[in-house]
């Protein structure tokens, strides 16, 4: 063994610069470890099926490729990080890894990735893990196809399934998430997308963005999570053509918006959330063509929030369709189409001829003294709410639709 | 009584009026499963109308029926029977043969839908029992009236300011009242104030039953927490009960002493 | 029956129907209660039946007080002023219903036949006109065997057919020795049936006696003169 070993080490560099190295449990090479070891830059690892009990397999050398055949399993025995990437241009695909260690004090992964450039990760499969992907100070970096999960119940002890951190220009794409703290947590990450990403039953969020900027998520679908979205403090970030879905629970919500600027939410899908989006301190945020379903607010608006358009969006059904705290502040809503609207259109042009004014007086009052929900769904609100329809004295006179759509707005082709 | 019972309820059972209710929910129920094809979104609009419609009905009928069988009712005063016997007999014919008009006028749709195989068949079911306490609590009180005004007009003015008082008076009051606490902490007094009306007290425990409760937030989380334990459970079953008892309590007590 | 009524008084608010009436009848008859409208006499006959609770006295029925007993009823039959019956239970089912109440009935098929009632059995009681349901209700009053029966305002409604066998009944409940009350405006029927006449005013006993004991004490031949008489005495 050990000469055959000396024998490839004397060998290798005789051939061209990219070569194959083959791990498996019956192979001369049987530990991933002892195949890093031997990979030089630009070396294909294959790891074929079975079970690897190793962790702490650090990968420092650029442009090496780890495949796995078969489906190998690679259990981290609850120790710590499994893999350990610190070289760029690197591809991993096609392990399972099981079993990543759980810490208070330190942050294990599955697959900690740091300073890295130029690295795609795709079909893997984790499981009980603590992180899943742990990214830090990276570019370029794409995760894909993978699946991740865990068995968390709360939250001080679970661990995110994506978690990139000081990072830009990566891409999240068609990734199941499920049983972490957050399904993909962003922290100063710029330029990057979120895409196709199914991210459900995680304790915290769905996705949750914190101090980043210019990045864009679209098409992805948040189910049962603690709370579907959360974007907190940033700016430029684009959202578009995502479900979130029954994030239902006492003080849940399908997407959280703080204290962000300029952002663009639109042809999106809000199903029986306890609060569609729930906005405080965001400034400059275009909502359009979403559609708002069975939620039991559709929009809470908590105060400080300025320049906000509703325009075009679809308000179905939802037990209040805005909660609107403070001033008006310039927001605005306009052209939407709202299910309770019972005004009439004379003219035939689509626009009903009386405004709408979204802001039931219920909903007020509920604002000013949350312990008066107890009388919801009773006769005398109900009467409240049309004498105020028809007489408004305590609703905000200015948030009005002036222009409300006769019909729900269809919904656009994908771009 | 048992006999009182038997013939009011025939009574009551062939009236037109049992059948147009009868009707109503039944045509009520296979409308919204046909609209909502969907049982738990059903339920909750069901709701609704049985916390107006019940003690509506309820009050009306007692009211009625009480003015139409008067001469009936002394016809039986004047044979061999305790008058208690009369009077139980008599509201307990009408409250039943209601409650039965809601219970298959509702259970039928439903069971046809396919409820036993829907996880709601504990939401209805509370629904039906509350909507049965209500129909029992309402004919009582109205029965209360009644036998206090020999003036129809009177009663029937009365029940129906009584019943105008618990659907929607009450709530009023029951919200200024919040308001103008609202500085301090009134969960415990919105939980007082909801179970202190029949009405309310339904309406409360169905919804936490819901998906809906969620909305409730953390006053829900205090209900939940009181109403979701045993203690809560039975207290507020007790409440609906001591509705149906006390009104009880007084016909019997007032027809002693009323002279016909 | 022994009828013994102590110091009846009775107000409907503050109005003092009854004022300490004091009555005995003690033999077999039939009595009839008379008096202009609102003189009591409605009330006191609701006072023997118990749907009216006397505010002050006594009614002793065989030497038994009655006052907030029920059993005695079955001793009593009432046939009341006006007949109004569940509008959606069968005739049948009210005689049933009463029989349930009160046992088995052994005049029942007789007195049907009498009032030609066999065709209304299957018959709802609010399909039934006025007349038809004071058969019923006659047929309910007669149909047991009762030591006293009350009768208030009998006639009303009746065709003169009825009116003929209902006397008929009437006399014969006297030959079998019952005790018998009879309120009525319809003097010519006093006259022709009644033993004693008991005349109320303003909630006490005027006059108390037989038919040609009034005409002698007021001077008319004619009933009906005789009693306008004593109102026009006293109301003079």
């Amino acid at each position: 063994m050990k000469y055959v070993l000396i024998l490839l080490y004397i060998l290798l560099p005789l051939f061209a610069s990219a070569k194959t190295i083959e791990v498996c449990p019956t192979c001369p090479v049987s530990q991933i470890k002892v195949g890093i070891d031997l990979a030089e830059e630009g070396d294909l690892i294959i790891i074929k099926a079975g079970t690897y009990k190793e962790h702490d397999i650090k990968i420092t050398k650029n442009n090496i490729r780890i495949k796995g055949e078969g489906r190998p399993v690679i259990d981290g025995e609850m120790v710590g990080t499994v893999f350990h990437f610190s070289g760029s241009n690197f591809t991993l695909s096609g392990l399972k890894i099981i079993h990543v260690g759980h810490s208070y004090t330190q942050d294990f992964a599955a697959v900690l990735v740091i300073n890295a450039k130029h690295f795609e990760i795709d079909d893997m499969i984790l499981e009980k893990v603590y992180f899943g992907f742990l990214v830090e100070k990276s570019k370029h970096g794409v995760i894909k196809n993978c699946i991740v999960s865990s068995k968390n119940k709360d939250e001080a002890g679970a661990g995110n399934g994506v978690h990139i951190w000081k990072s830009s220009d990566m891409l999240v794409t068609n990734n199941d998430l499920h049983g972490m703290r957050d399904g993909i947590y962003l922290e100063f990450v710029k330029r990057s997308k979120m895409t196709h990403n199914h991210s459900h039953g995680n304790i915290r969020y769905g996705l949750h963005f914190m101090f980043s900027n210019n990045d864009e998520y679209s098409n992805n679908t948040f189910e049962n999570n603690g709370a579907g979205v959360a974007v907190m403090f940033s700016k430029y970030i684009k959202m578009s053509e995502n479900t979130f879905l029954l994030n239902w629970g006492d003080s849940s919500y399908g997407l959280l918006l703080k204290e962000i600027y300029d952002a663009e939410i639109h042809d999106n899908e809000f199903i029986q959330n306890t609060i569609g989006i729930n906005i405080e301190g965001s400034t400059r945020i275009n909502y359009s063509n979403n559609n708002f379903r069975n939620n039991g607010w559709a929009v809470k608006v908590k105060g400080a929030c300025y320049k906000n358009k509703f325009y075009k969006n679809n308000f179905l059904q939802n037990s209040f369709d805005i909660s609107y705290k403070g001033q008006i502040n310039s927001n605005e809503f306009k052209s939407n189409y709202w299910s309770e609207y019972t005004g009439y259109d004379l003219d035939k042009n689509n626009v009903g001829d009386i405004p709408y004014r979204p802001v039931k007086l219920f909903s007020y009052i509920v604002n000013e003294t949350p312990e008066t929900i107890v009388l919801l769904r009773s006769l005398f609100v109900d009467i409240i709410n049309f004498s105020e329809k028809v007489t408004p004295v305590f609703t905000p006179d200015n948030l009005v639709d002036a222009s409300p759509a006769m019909k729900p707005i269809p919904k656009r082709k994908p771009q | 009584m048992l006999k009182i019972l038997k013939y009011s309820f025939y009574d009551l059972m062939r009236s037109r009026w049992s059948y147009i209710y009868f009707l109503f929910y039944l045509a009520l129920g296979f409308v919204l499963l046909f609209l909502f094809n969907d049982v738990s979104q059903a339920v909750i609009t069901i709701m609704n109308i049985i916390l107006v419609l019940t003690p509506l009905i309820g009050t009306i009928f007692g009211v009625m029926y009480y003015y139409d069988s008067r001469e009936f009712t002394e016809l039986l005063l004047s044979q061999p029977i305790k008058r208690r016997n009369i009077f139980l007999g008599q509201y307990i014919g009408v409250a039943t043969s209601l409650a039965l008009s809601l219970f298959l006028g509702l259970g039928i749709p439903f069971v046809t839908y396919g409820l036993f195989q829907s996880s709601e068949i504990w939401n209805f079911s509370l629904l039906l029992v509350t909507g049965v306490f209500l129909t029992f609590i309402f004919v009582a009180l109205s029965y209360n009236l009644a036998l206090s005004y020999d003036n129809k007009i009177k009663g029937f003015g009365f029940a129906i300011l009584l019943w105008l008082f618990f659907a929607v008076i009450y709530d009023g009051l029951f919200l200024i009242l919040l308001l103008s606490f609202s500085d301090y902490p009134i969960d415990k007094l919105a939980l007082i104030g909801s179970s202190l009306n029949p009405i309310d007290l339904s309406r409360v425990l169905i919804l936490l039953k819901l998906d809906i409760s969620a909305l409730f937030g953390y006053t829900g989380a205090v209900f939940k927490q009181f109403f979701g334990s045993s203690t809560g459970m039975i207290s507020s079953f007790a409440l609906l009960l001591a509705w149906v008892i006390l009104p009880t309590w007084r016909i019997l007590r007032k027809s002693k002493r009323k002279d016909f | 029956m022994n009828i013994k009524i102590k110091q009846l008084y009775k107000n409907f608010g503050k109005v003092e129907v009854l004022q300490g009436l004091d009555l005995e009848v003690s033999e077999n008859g039939i009595f009839a209660v008379l008096g202009p409208n609102g003189s009591g006499k409605t009330t006191l006959i609701k006072c023997i039946l118990g749907m009216v609770i006397p505010t002050k006295g006594d009614i002793l029925l065989n030497g038994e007080s009655v006052l907030n007993e029920w059993a005695y009823r079955s001793k009593i039959a009432y046939l009341p002023q006006i007949a109004q019956f569940p509008h959606n239970l069968k005739v049948q089912e009210l005689i049933k219903m009463i029989k349930e109440i009160r046992g088995e009935s052994q005049r029942e098929q007789e007195i049907i036949e009498l009032f030609k009632i066999q065709p209304f059995l299957d018959k709802k009681l609010g399909t039934l006109s006025g007349g038809t349901k004071q058969k019923i209700n006659i047929l309910l009053a007669f149909m047991f065997e009762s030591e006293l029966i009350i009768l208030d305002e009998p006639t009303t409604g009746l065709d003169p057919v009825a009116l003929i066998h209902l006397k008929e009944l009437i006399q014969e409940e006297k030959r079998k020795g019952k005790t018998i009350l009879v309120t009525t405006h319809i003097m010519k029927l006093v006259e022709e049936i009644a033993d004693k006449i008991v005349f109320l005013l303003d909630g006490k006993i005027y006059f108390e006696g037989t038919v040609p004991q009034l005409q002698e004490q007021t001077g008319e031949k004619d009933l009906e003169h005789a009693i306008a008489n004593i109102l026009k005495d006293t109301y003079a």
